[in-house]
């Protein structure tokens, strides 16, 4: 078992300090700066959930006036959808899809630095709000027409479009470059068929943002130009029409959920299988189910409108297909249980994340498919049996297999082991706080509790649920601090890791934790999906393969130094730029054009920059 | 040892579960819920919703407890390599039919509801002359319910009287942003949407006081969007209905003079009273105020302590409210508040 690291020269300009941050190209450093940021925007959007929940712990409580309450549900929900879990997706996606399919780096490295900085821009540029003239209040479904001036007079609409349209800018470009990065730089003799699911999921991810974020991004410029060019596009009164909005919001918003949790199936499909020391059950159902929850995805938006008055044979055909998804989603359920079994469990921190994950998802799914019934849909939707159903699958699913992977990965991203008592701990407190915070809101909506409502009489018999979920909300905050405590004492005292401390079968587990700047010294070539188990373990081998599993050419001077794409500020200097110009759009018109300069200067800067 | 530390957690949890339900049955009174249906159109989704949720806790039942049997089961140590197997194609073929045709199931079983709720049952051509049913518009309001019954010339906000065993039908439009229209034991939502009109309906089989709430989040004050339902027997809902036909009452002494107040102030601008000059469109109709037994969104109990604070400073109560603090004098106020509470 050669490690695959040899003392081989890089080039890079700006190698310490900020500098260094500012310039980078490199997938891991952007990967790491990706996870750094989403998780602050994480404790952000957590903080807001428990004002959230301090508010509604008794009935007719006045701690936030309704204004307030509404600003900080309408963020809580911006933020944790498009500020923590799509970015952190893409930051593990940055971090791990190159190491895993053998390559030295994303295709386009430059443009990967433009897609974090628009995103972290556009999130602050977000957060800016709040001090200057108030946060954005009509929800982050933003209907309309309640995010017309007429009853959103604030600039909150106007930070909430522009900064949705600056992450959005982000995750495109980041989307287009892990498509062509998966197409095009796989190891040698890495097949499609032989891709880790992880990647598989990324690539089907990908491909959704490109299909589906386009949408929001009309959306949200039509509502842009209603509310400052006076383009009455949502406005019934001047020949517009509310439901337009809610047609191309949803048509992004639904597959939207699956960008968030596809990632989450892709972290899930590598943790079972290192930690039952088993292959995946199942590959290719696992893999075509995802590419199938993708396309169905596009079918279903309407099942967020039964209510709006459509015609019943329309509500039936969106019924049908929302309940088509949970096939391919049973599928992969099944297989993952199917993962475990005759397994033998190496009973570590990830592995318990994963079957939260699992345990939490079956019962998301369970009232997805509920909620997918047009007439019970009728009585639930809007309540807080939705508010239920988004957290089992967002927070049970995708924020479970974020800790899942954190847990995983951290050894590779920092070369030491986690605390794997205290990974069990925060674990034990994170699944009892989270089912005490959000099982009791599936009963609260059964029991007429509308959602977003920011105080409620106590004659409704829900005091008693909702106390509870405001101790549960609590006792969540108090397992993410252990994760606090455990990353930073890790940070500094963890055990060492080694190349390969889970005992792992793909191919981020050869290098050196953590890897270097270009991942492999020599680019391997790999023969089967488990290349470094194969290889490893030539006896427990599943799949027939006449060449071996995996090579490794040794580093010698014969491969020459490896060319690194160097530093640079252009990608800083472009988001710049976009910043400057959406600012000057809510506040100056005429001074974007500053911005629109820098963007040009930048773009020129970035064509004529030295490779 | 593993599996000890698994288990004692998972009876934790069913330990929690457990006491959850038996809170949530004592929380149940009172609470507007569709499990306590009083129109056979709700029923008919209670009764779909009974059976879907008892498939549902079927399915999570087996499919957590394949989890936990394997978790628990392949956590123990033991001697030997992992099972090395890929597949089994017999397997997975079973467990994608199994869900598609418990899925199947559930549509069948869904369509069925969906037909009866979704249509407002056709008047008998044979029997009973479609004059039988009764006609509301429901008109949404940032942040009240005006209720027009055009058939009877009366309009009323935020209480709705409906007779018994009769099918209503209900035309719903918005004047300002999107509204949803929701009494849980009556009938299940329907969006209230400017530029459109959204229809449905309900035939309410019991009598009694039927909470009803805006469900789409429509600013600042949506929480306090309510309303009710009042279900009255054919000959309670006449009675009701000729009271609210009456022009407003004749007013004497400290009335009579918020009377002249209320003519001759800014309130006219907003509010009609029936026979009078005051012709507003923006806020309630107050002809029969004091008839209801709340206000404003039906929040707040409509008596003299409670419109003295109201009058005083609405956005203080209701924050957000479009009715501004119109700096009224005291004595003002008390006779102002003699008039509402005269309009019978």
């Amino acid at each position: 078992m050669a490690t695959n690291v040899g003392a081989l020269p890089m080039e890079r300009r700006y190698e310490t300090g900020i500098a260094r941050w500012l310039t980078t190209v490199n997938h891991k450093d952007i990967g790491i700066l990706y996870l750094v940021s989403a998780f602050l925007f994480f404790f952000v959007g957590g903080i807001e959930s428990l004002l959230i929940r301090l508010q509604l712990g008794e009935p007719n409580n006045t701690l936030l006036s309704p204004d307030v309450y509404n600003q900080i549900f309408t963020m809580h929900g911006t933020t944790m959808i498009f500020l923590f879990v799509m970015p952190v997706m893409a930051g593990f996606g940055n971090y791990i899809v190159p190491l895993m399919i053998g390559a030295r780096d994303m295709a386009f490295p430059r443009l990967n630095a433009l897609s974090f900085w628009t995103f972290l821009f556009g999130g602050l540029l977000l957060y800016s709000s709040f001090l200057l003239g108030g946060a954005p209040n009509a929800g982050w479904f933003a209907y309309a027409p309640l995010t017309s001036t007429q009853y959103a007079p604030t600039h909150g609409m106007d930070f909430w479009v522009l900064g949705i349209l600056m992450t959005g800018v982000g995750s495109t470009v980041g989307s287009l470059n892990f498509v062509v990065t998966i197409l095009n730089l796989r190891a040698p003799g890495m097949k499609m068929s032989k891709m880790p699911l992880y990647v598989w999921q990324q690539l089907v991810t990908s491909f959704i943002i490109l299909f589906a974020l386009p949408s929001l991004t009309v959306a949200a410029i039509l509502l842009f130009l209603e509310r400052n060019f006076g383009a009455p596009f949502y406005l019934a009164n001047q020949g517009g029409d509310p439901l337009l909005w809610q047609h191309l919001f949803w048509f992004f918003g639904h597959p939207e959920v699956y960008i968030l949790i596809l990632p989450a199936f892709g972290i899930i499909s590598e943790v079972l299988p290192t930690f039952a020391r088993k292959p995946i059950f199942g590959y290719t159902a696992v893999a075509y189910s995802g590419v199938a929850i993708g396309f169905l995805g596009f079918t279903v938006w309407a099942h967020h409108m039964f209510a709006v008055g459509m015609n019943p044979i329309a509500d039936a055909v969106f019924s049908i297909d929302s309940m088509i998804i949970a096939v391919p989603t049973s599928i992969k359920i099944f297989n993952w249980i199917a993962t475990i079994w005759g397994g033998k469990i190496n009973f570590k921190a990830p592995f318990l994340f994963a079957v939260g994950f699992i345990a939490m998802f079956i019962i998301g799914g369970l009232s997805g498919v509920s909620l997918a019934v047009v007439p019970i849909n009728f009585q639930v939707t809007d309540t807080y049996y939705v508010v239920a159903h988004l957290h089992y699958v967002l927070f049970g699913g995708s924020v479970f297999a974020i800790f899942a992977g954190i847990y995983y990965w951290f050894p590779k991203i920092t070369g030491r082991l986690m605390n794997d008592r205290l990974g069990h701990l925060q674990f034990w407190i994170q699944f009892v706080g989270f089912n005490l915070t959000f099982f009791p809101m599936h009963i609260l909506g059964l029991l007429g509790m509308p959602r977003r409502i920011y105080t409620y009489g106590s004659q409704y018999g829900w005091d008693t649920l909702n106390l509870l979920e405001t101790i549960g909300a609590f006792t969540i905050a108090m397992a993410i601090l252990v994760f606090v405590w455990n990353v930073v004492t890790s940070l500094r005292r963890g055990e060492k890791a080694g190349n390969d401390p889970w005992d792992g079968q793909t191919l981020e587990w050869t290098t050196s934790s953590p890897p270097p700047a270009y991942n492999f010294a020599t680019i391997p070539t790999v023969h089967t999906r488990r290349p470094f188990w194969d290889q490893k373990y030539p006896q427990l081998a599943t799949e027939k393969s006449k060449t071996p599993a995996l090579v490794m050419p040794a580093a010698d001077d014969a491969h020459g130094a490896v060319h690194l794409p160097a530093g640079s500020f252009y990608p800083i200097i472009i988001a710049l730029g976009l910043a400057v110009a959406f600012y000057a759009m809510i506040f100056m018109l005429p001074l974007s054009l500053i911005g629109v300069v820098i963007v040009f200067a930048g773009i020129i800067g970035w064509v004529r920059e030295p490779r | 040892m593993i599996s000890r530390q698994k288990n004692f957690p998972m009876r934790t949890l069913f330990l929690v579960l457990g006491l959850l339900a038996i809170i949530a049955l004592a929380g149940c009174a009172g609470s507007p819920t569709w499990f306590e249906p009083a129109s056979s159109n709700a029923a008919l989704i209670t009764h779909l919703g009974t059976a879907i949720f008892l498939i549902a806790i079927g399915v999570f039942v087996i499919v957590e407890a394949m989890l936990v049997f394997s978790v628990v089961r392949f956590s123990r140590k033991r001697e030997g390599e992992a099972l090395q197997i890929e597949g089994n194609r017999k397997l997975e073929i079973a467990w994608t039919a199994a869900p598609a045709i418990v899925l199947a199931v559930v549509f069948a079983l869904s369509l069925q509801t969906l037909q009866s709720v979704a249509y407002s049952p056709a008047p008998d051509p044979a029997g009973t002359p479609a004059g039988d049913a009764v006609h509301v518009r429901v008109v949404g309001h940032q942040w009240w319910w005006e209720f027009d019954y055009p058939e009877l010339n009366i309009t009323t906000a935020n209480e709705l009287h409906v007779p018994v065993n009769t099918v209503v039908n209900f035309d719903l439009e918005s004047v300002d942003v999107i509204h949803s229209f929701w009494v849980p034991q009556l009938a299940g939502k329907t969006d209230v949407i400017p530029g459109h009109i959204n229809h449905t309906w309900f035939k309410a089989d019991q009598l009694g006081t039927f909470h009803g709430q805006c469900a789409e989040f429509c600013g600042e004050e949506h929480a306090l969007m309510q309303f009710q339902v009042v279900v009255q027997s054919p000959d309670q809902f006449q009675t009701w209905v000729a009271q609210q036909q009456a022009p407003a009452a004749a007013m004497t002494g400290d009335a009579a003079k918020g009377e002249q107040l209320f003519l001759n102030g800014a309130c006219i601008g907003c509010h009609t009273v029936n026979g009078t000059k005051a012709a507003g469109k923006v806020g309630p109709n107050l002809t029969h105020l004091a008839s209801r037994k709340y206000f404003a969104g039906n929040v707040f109990e409509n008596n003299a302590a409670n419109l003295k604070k109201w009058l005083t400073d609405p956005p203080a109560m209701k924050p957000g409210t479009l009715m501004p603090n119109l700096h009224l004098a005291p004595t003002d106020i008390d006779a102002l508040v003699a008039y509402l509470t005269s309009l019978k």
